[in-house]
Formats: C-alpha cells, sequence, structure tokens
C-alpha cells in the first residue's frame, strides 16, 4: 500500500466536501458566522469583565476572548465536518466511498483535510474582524504560530472525535451527541475570566479539563509570555491520538455494518 | 366556545404534547441544555457580581432568567419542526380534510407549546432554588413568572409556527435558531445593560426586545416587584405573542388553500 | 329523473403559478357505487385532480361537484361526505394507530363516548387492532395504508378519494387492500375514485377507468371496452412436430381467423370470449403436442400506447402471456 493511495483518496474526499460546502451556503455561512458572532458577543458584551480585582490580562479583553473563540471554532469546525460524514452514511454516500476507496484510512484522513481548509477560512476571517476590532498582540511571530498549532490540534482532535461517533451510530441524529461533549469542554473551561478567579466547583471541573490547558496556554502566547505550553501540545497531540484510535474504530465498525 | 371547536382544540395540543414527551432528543435538551448554560455561565462569571453596580450578590440570581428565554426559543424551534414535518409528510392534509378550522390547527399546536413551556419553567425555578437562588418576589412573583413565561412560549412559538406555514420546510425553521440566538447573546443576557462598555453593543442591546423579557423575568427573582420592568416585559411579549399569531394566522391562510 | 353523479368535473383546470398546466380541462362523471380507476403515469395530474376533487386545491377554471356539493364553493358540505387517502401516508410515526384514531373522531366531532368504539370497529376492520397500541413508526408499509384507510372511513363517507393507494407494498397487502377496496363499494355501496399508475390494479378494481396523461383524459370506459378497442386478443401455437402446423390451424381456426403469427407457428384472432382451456383441450382431444402456446391479450398499455404514443410510464410488463409448454395428451 502505497502513500500516495492514502494521500490520493484523501484528497479527493477533502475536494468533494469542500466543494459542497462553498457550493452550499447554508453549510458554509454558519460555520463562518457562528465564530464572528461569539466573538462579538463575548469581547463586546462582557468587556467590563476585565475590570474584576484579579484580572490580569495585558493584551486585553478582545484578546483574551479572541482565543477562546479561535479554540471554539476550531472545535465546531471539526464538529460541522462530522455532520456531513453523518450525512453522508445516512444518505449511502459514504457506502460508495467504502466501496470505491482502495485506502480506506484516506477517507479518514480526507474529512479530516476538509476540516482544516474549512477552519482556516473561519480562522482568516476571525482574526481579521478581530484585528479591525482592535485586538492587541503581545506576543511574537513564533508565538502567534504556536497558538494556531494548538487550534490546529483542537480542530484535528474534533474532526476526528466527530467522525468516530458518526461513523459508529451513522445517522443525522448523532448530531446533538457529537456537539453536546465538545460544547461542555469548551465551557466547562475558563471562558470569561483566567482560571484563577473561578471559584467552587467550576473552578475544579475546569482544572481537570484538558482543553483548559490548551486555552491558557494560547492566552499566553497571544499575551507574549508562554506559559506551559509544552504541556499545552502534549494534551492537544495526546487527544490528536486518542480522536485517531477512536475514529478509525469507528471506521471499522461501519465497515463491520456493510 | 363551540364544543366541537373546543374538541378539536385540546386533540390537537394533546397530539403536541404526546409527540414531544415520545420525543426525548427534542423534549429534554430544552429544559437541560439551557440550564447547563445557566451554570456554566454562573460558574465562570461569579466574579463579575463584584463589579461596582452588579445588582445582585449571586451571579446564578442574575443568570436564572435566561433560561426561561432560551428554553422558549428551543420549543420555536421544535414546535415549529414538527408542524413542517406535518405539512411535508402530507399530514397537514389529512387534517385539512376534516371539519377542523385552522384556528383550531394553530390554537391547539401552541396551547401544547405554551403547556410544555409552563412546564419547563416550573423546572427551571426548581433548579433556581436547588441552586439557592432566593426568588425576591415570593409565591406571587412565581406564579407572575410563569405567566410571563407562557406568553412568551406562546409568542415565540408562533413565530416557529409561522415559519413552518410559510416555508413548509423544518430547514428554514432550524434556521431561525441561530437568528434567535443572536438576538439573545446580543442583549443583557450576561451583564446589565448599564454595565456593558462597548456602546454598540449596549446600544444594540437597548434596542433589542428580548432584553426586556430578560430583565422583566429577572426582575421577579432579583429585585421583587418592579412595576415598569414588569410592564414592558408583558407588553413586549403580548406584542411578540400578537404579531406572531397574526402572521402565523396570515400564512396558515395560504398553505390550507382548501375551499 | 337521472340521479347526478357522484363524482363530476366540468372542464377542470389548474394551472400552477410558473408552473405547468398539471389538469387541462378534464371531464368526468362518476356514478354512485362505481369504482373509478384513473390510470396514468408518474406526473399526468393524477393526484392534481385528487387534490381539487377533495377541496384540497381550489381549481383554476372549470368546476366540479362531489356529492351534489359544489368543491370550490361547497368545500365543508364536499369533506363532510368524503374520505380520502392521499398518496403519502400522512401519518405520525409517534401516535399509535389508536392515537390516530382518537384524533380523527375528534376533529370529526364525534362524541366522547363514541370514539372508542367507532376507532376499535375500524381497526379490527382494516387487521389492526393487535397493532392498535403501537407507534405507527413500526408498522410495515402495508399496515401504515390500512390504517390509512380506516381514518378515511372514520365518519362513514359516501364517497373515497384512494390516491396511489398500493405503491410501494408487497403483493399480499396490495391484494388485501383491494379486497377491502371492492367489498367497500359491493357491500357498502361507497363509490371509489381510485387514482394508479398499476395496470393491473385499475385492470382488477375498477368498473371503468379513465386514462390521463399530460394533463388530458384520453381514455374512459371499462377495461374491457378499452381494450377491446384495441384489438382482439391471439393466440398463437407452435407444433412439437413441424408437420402437424396443418392439423393445428385447422383446430385453432375453429376459435377464430388466422392471423399472421411466427415462421413455425400458427396464430389467430379469438372471436368472442377467451377460450384458452377449450383450445388445449381441442389439441388434447386431437392429440396434437404443441411445445409453445401463447395469448396475447391487449393490456391497458396498449390502449394507452395507442392514445397516447408512449407507453405507460413505470408499467408493468404487458399482462401476464399465459403459457403452456408441451401439451400432450394424457
Amino acid at each position: 500500500m502505497s502513500n500516495a493511495s492514502v494521500w490520493s483518496v484523501a484528497v479527493g474526499v477533502a475536494w468533494r466536501v469542500l466543494h459542497n460546502v462553498l457550493r452550499n451556503p447554508s453549510l458554509l455561512i454558519p460555520s463562518l458566522a457562528f465564530p464572528l458572532f461569539f466573538f462579538t458577543a463575548f469581547a463586546g458584551g462582557l468587556s467590563r469583565v476585565s475590570d474584576v480585582p484579579g484580572f490580569d490580562f495585558p493584551p486585553g479583553y478582545t484578546a483574551f476572548q479572541f482565543v477562546f473563540v479561535l479554540l471554539q471554532s476550531a472545535a465546531f469546525g471539526g464538529v460541522f465536518t462530522g455532520f456531513g460524514v453523518a450525512r453522508d452514511f445516512e444518505h449511502g454516500f459514504a457506502r460508495r466511498l467504502l466501496l470505491a476507496a482502495p485506502h480506506r484510512s484516506g477517507i479518514v484522513l480526507g474529512y479530516a483535510l476538509a476540516a482544516l481548509v474549512r477552519w482556516v477560512m473561519v480562522a482568516v476571517l476571525l482574526t481579521v474582524v478581530a484585528l479591525v476590532a482592535g485586538m492587541q498582540i503581545d506576543g511574537g511571530g513564533v508565538d502567534v504560530v504556536g497558538l494556531y498549532t494548538l487550534a490546529l490540534l483542537v480542530n484535528a482532535a474534533g474532526v476526528l472525535w466527530a467522525m468516530g461517533v458518526a461513523m459508529r451510530l451513522r445517522t443525522m441524529q448523532a448530531g446533538p451527541l457529537m456537539q453536546m461533549p465538545v460544547f461542555l469542554s469548551l465551557f466547562f473551561a475558563p471562558v470569561y475570566v483566567p482560571l484563577d478567579l473561578l471559584d467552587g466547583w467550576i473552578n475544579a471541573v475546569a482544572t481537570v479539563n484538558p482543553l483548559t490547558r490548551l486555552l491558557e496556554a494560547g492566552r499566553s502566547l497571544i499575551a507574549g509570555s508562554p506559559t506551559e505550553v509544552g504541556v499545552a501540545f502534549t494534551v492537544g497531540v495526546g487527544l490528536v491520538v486518542l480522536f485517531l484510535l477512536w475514529a478509525f474504530r469507528g471506521l471499522r465498525s461501519a465497515e463491520a455494518a456493510g | 366556545m363551540n364544543p366541537l371547536l373546543r374538541a378539536q382544540i385540546a386533540s390537537i395540543a394533546r397530539r403536541q404534547i404526546v409527540r414531544t414527551l415520545r420525543q426525548p432528543a427534542s423534549a429534554i435538551p430544552p429544559i437541560l441544555f439551557p440550564l447547563a448554560l445557566m451554570l456554566v455561565n454562573a460558574g465562570g462569571l461569579d466574579s463579575a457580581t463584584s463589579l461596582p453596580g452588579f445588582p445582585a450578590d449571586s451571579f446564578y440570581a442574575f443568570a436564572l432568567a435566561v433560561p426561561f428565554i432560551q428554553g422558549a426559543l428551543f420549543s420555536t424551534v421544535n414546535a415549529g419542526t414538527d408542524l413542517a414535518r406535518d405539512i411535508q409528510n402530507g399530514f397537514l392534509n389529512r387534517l385539512a380534510l376534516t371539519p377542523m378550522r385552522g384556528v383550531a390547527l394553530l390554537a391547539g399546536l401552541l396551547a401544547g407549546v405554551v403547556a410544555l413551556g409552563v412546564a419547563q419553567a416550573v423546572v427551571y425555578v426548581v433548579a433556581g432554588l436547588a441552586v439557592g437562588v432566593d426568588i425576591q418576589s415570593g409565591a406571587a412573583g412565581v406564579a407572575v413568572l410563569l405567566l410571563l413565561s407562557a406568553l412568551i412560549s406562546l409568542g415565540f412559538g408562533a413565530l416557529g409556527a409561522m415559519m413552518a406555514l410559510r416555508t413548509g420546510s423544518g430547514e428554514a425553521v432550524q434556521g431561525l435558531f441561530p437568528a434567535l440566538f443572536v438576538f439573545l447573546f446580543i442583549s443583557s443576557m450576561n451583564m446589565p445593560r448599564n454595565l456593558i462598555e462597548i456602546e454598540w453593543f449596549r446600544i444594540a442591546a437597548t434596542v433589542n426586545p428580548v432584553s426586556y423579557l430578560i430583565e422583566g423575568v429577572r426582575s421577579l427573582v432579583i429585585t421583587g416587584w418592579d412595576g415598569e420592568t414588569l410592564a414592558l416585559a408583558f407588553g413586549i411579549a403580548f406584542a411578540l405573542a400578537v404579531i406572531a399569531l397574526g402572521l402565523a394566522a396570515h400564512a396558515l391562510g395560504g398553505r390550507m388553500e382548501r375551499t | 329523473m337521472a340521479l347526478e353523479p357522484a363524482i363530476q368535473a366540468d372542464r377542470l383546470v389548474k394551472q400552477f403559478k410558473k408552473g405547468p398546466r398539471a389538469v387541462d380541462g378534464i371531464d368526468l362523471a362518476v356514478g354512485a357505487g362505481e369504482i373509478y380507476g384513473f390510470l396514468g403515469p408518474n406526473g399526468a395530474g393524477k393526484s392534481t385532480t385528487v387534490h381539487m376533487l377533495t377541496t384540497l386545491l381550489p381549481p383554476t377554471s372549470g368546476s366540479a361537484r362531489v356529492a351534489g356539493h359544489d368543491v370550490a364553493s361547497e368545500g365543508p358540505r364536499v369533506r363532510a361526505a368524503i374520505g380520502a387517502a392521499l398518496q403519502e401516508a400522512a401519518l405520525d410515526p409517534l401516535l399509535s394507530g389508536r392515537d390516530h384514531m382518537r384524533l380523527q373522531t375528534a376533529l370529526h366531532g364525534m362524541p366522547r363516548g363514541d370514539r372508542a368504539r367507532r376507532s376499535d370497529e375500524l381497526l379490527e376492520r382494516v387487521g389492526l387492532m393487535g397493532a392498535a397500541d403501537r407507534r405507527v413508526g413500526t408498522y410495515s408499509g402495508g399496515m401504515k395504508r390500512r390504517l390509512d384507510l380506516a381514518l378515511a372511513l372514520v365518519h362513514a363517507p359516501r364517497i373515497l378519494f384512494l390516491d396511489e393507494p398500493t405503491t410501494g407494498l408487497d403483493p399480499q397487502s396490495r391484494n388485501a387492500l383491494w379486497e377491502e377496496v371492492a367489498r367497500l363499494a359491493k357491500e357498502d355501496g361507497v363509490t371509489v375514485f381510485l387514482t394508479t399508475q398499476y395496470l393491473e390494479e385499475a385492470d382488477v378494481l375498477a368498473d371503468r377507468v379513465g386514462i390521463i396523461d399530460h394533463g388530458h383524459l384520453v381514455a374512459e370506459g371499462t377495461p374491457k371496452a378499452l381494450k377491446a378497442e384495441i384489438g382482439r386478443p391471439t393466440v398463437e401455437a407452435v407444433p412439437a412436430d413441424p408437420d402437424d402446423r396443418l392439423r393445428v390451424a385447422a383446430i385453432l381456426e375453429r376459435f377464430g381467423e388466422p392471423t399472421q403469427g411466427a415462421p413455425n407457428g400458427v396464430a389467430v384472432r379469438l372471436e368472442g370470449e377467451i377460450e384458452l382451456a377449450g383450445i388445449v383441450r381441442a389439441l388434447d382431444a386431437e392429440e396434437v403436442k404443441v411445445e409453445h402456446l401463447q395469448l396475447h391479450a391487449p393490456s391497458l398499455d396498449d390502449v394507452f400506447l395507442a392514445k397516447t404514443g408512449h407507453s405507460l410510464e413505470g408499467a408493468a410488463a404487458p399482462e401476464p402471456e399465459r403459457e403452456r409448454e408441451a401439451v400432450g395428451a394424457e
């Protein structure tokens, strides 16, 4: 089995997904609009939160929320692609792919590639809007690259998680099951204030939430004072590996179902 | 009311309730998701209560109003999606072939939606009490709160029905969700309007009618009896209900072309 | 004084906005107690016609009267007299069969005390009592159609509209539905207006058939009369021994006049009724063995082809050819 064949399957699958998304406003627009909307709502509506005693984030609340929304868009970008996988299974198209593809691992890779490309479009738009809104970036080039790489890992983890669910359940009704854990993981993290300003149960939950590591590290990168970035990358890579196994097991499940 | 009309409305309402309860995937999210969001937001934003001028000591008390509106939003989409499905699979034609009057269809559907909305509201009140929220307006305030919830559910439900009747498409109804979500978020949902720093956001929240619905419910929880705020909330809920019902009735006329 | 037809349409037209003229001047009359088959391919205008006759769609022009009431101006009266099982089974998968009956009886204004009795009666009649409390989402296609029929009969209508009632059903379910429809017409005197794209269904069930194509009624009559317009059936026999050809010809010519057949066979156009058994007995009596015996009877598809120039879309193969092989003595 040559890697080139896996790659050509992946490119084919990715091309089709992207072609559909770009031609279909009802698929494209929500994935672009929602992150912008959340950014606006959080950075715009909650900026006074940065006046809370103990809130110390030099680049300001806009940058603080930008990091969260960037990771959120990466995670949900992956989930949206998972919806597409579920739809393909429900309508029988995935069966066509399984029959036609000489290297089925290329199918998983292809959907992940598509999710990545979709997210890159969102990330560019989000970044432009944030900069126009006056976001301050105190980190250097390496820090910024590090931030986007963390987001990329979240995107990969998101799409692999969603694909694993989609390939096991093979129905659009799996949508909430794909979304809910991702949503809860994101929101049980320090969304509005840093971790040390969270009290009680939310602090306990956020402390053990792996996404907190990525979020806090991402914020430290944009602030130009990288903190526990190695831990964050380890967690990110770990999530990707875990969900890669999850997705491949899902693929086997789909193959077995015929 | 004409006994036949009453029986028709009751039958349609019963069906709406039964259908919702038999679809846990539709029945449970409108209850759980708003509560989960409230818990998360309250946990994450509790420190905001230390801001000068913040009107409550507990963010739970401040945030409790939001599930009532968010739950109504879910109900809008669920009711509208159900009606769109009836249109697409021909069930509406089946109903149209009976002596059922159009007003019975709408009234029954919305009676079911309101009943479910009030049940949701009771759950939110209980959840609020469970996390230690002290409802300042007391038992009478809870009754008024449930009444306001019923009116809000009616308005949002009519909106969903209108969309279903106009388009006949479940996807179009689902498309309402993001739009209503925007109304929910660009409001005084997470921060009192006077503490919103960014000017355009504060203006948007001020012109957004959803802010007043939230503030009306919130006033019963954290203030007690604030006549002006309650009047605004009821007035806007009533206006929404009247407008949405009018639009839905008009759409029904266009959808059911029966002679 | 002639009785008013149960269903009457006079130059009925339906033109959709930004769309085709789906029904283009239909005239028809269906007598009380008759089963009228409305046959045509997909897109011919069958369902649109039914929607107009059942008051769900207002006609663009022309008029129609159902149960003595004008469909355009007396909609509620028409609906009180008719039942309809439309093309989609139109059931709620989350409700049980009994829930559906309860809803339907309530909407028809049946007194509360009578609803359960009437529901049980109809569920029993269509063979769904055992599944009455199961959700319709678990029903088979045949069960859904039966429930659909039961719902249409709740208020004991005099006229029943069935829009492609057996599409997608297995043969057993289809036959069961045919039996019930025939019984309704024969025993209860219900007028049945049935649309179908299946030749066999129209042939077996309908007293009269109207054939519609592109919104026009292109033929109307009893199935037998329509087929007779096209031609008489022919029988063709190929003798097992070529030397017996003349003997076979002589036997067959007792039943009809010679006509063109296969080079090694003999064919006659039958006169009168189809007498295949008689032909077999005659061949047997003369101890003539045939290798191949075939009956070609005109089908409604042949009628459709003759009237429209094309075959009925999705039609089954022409009527089953009855074949006998190697008929011999003993």
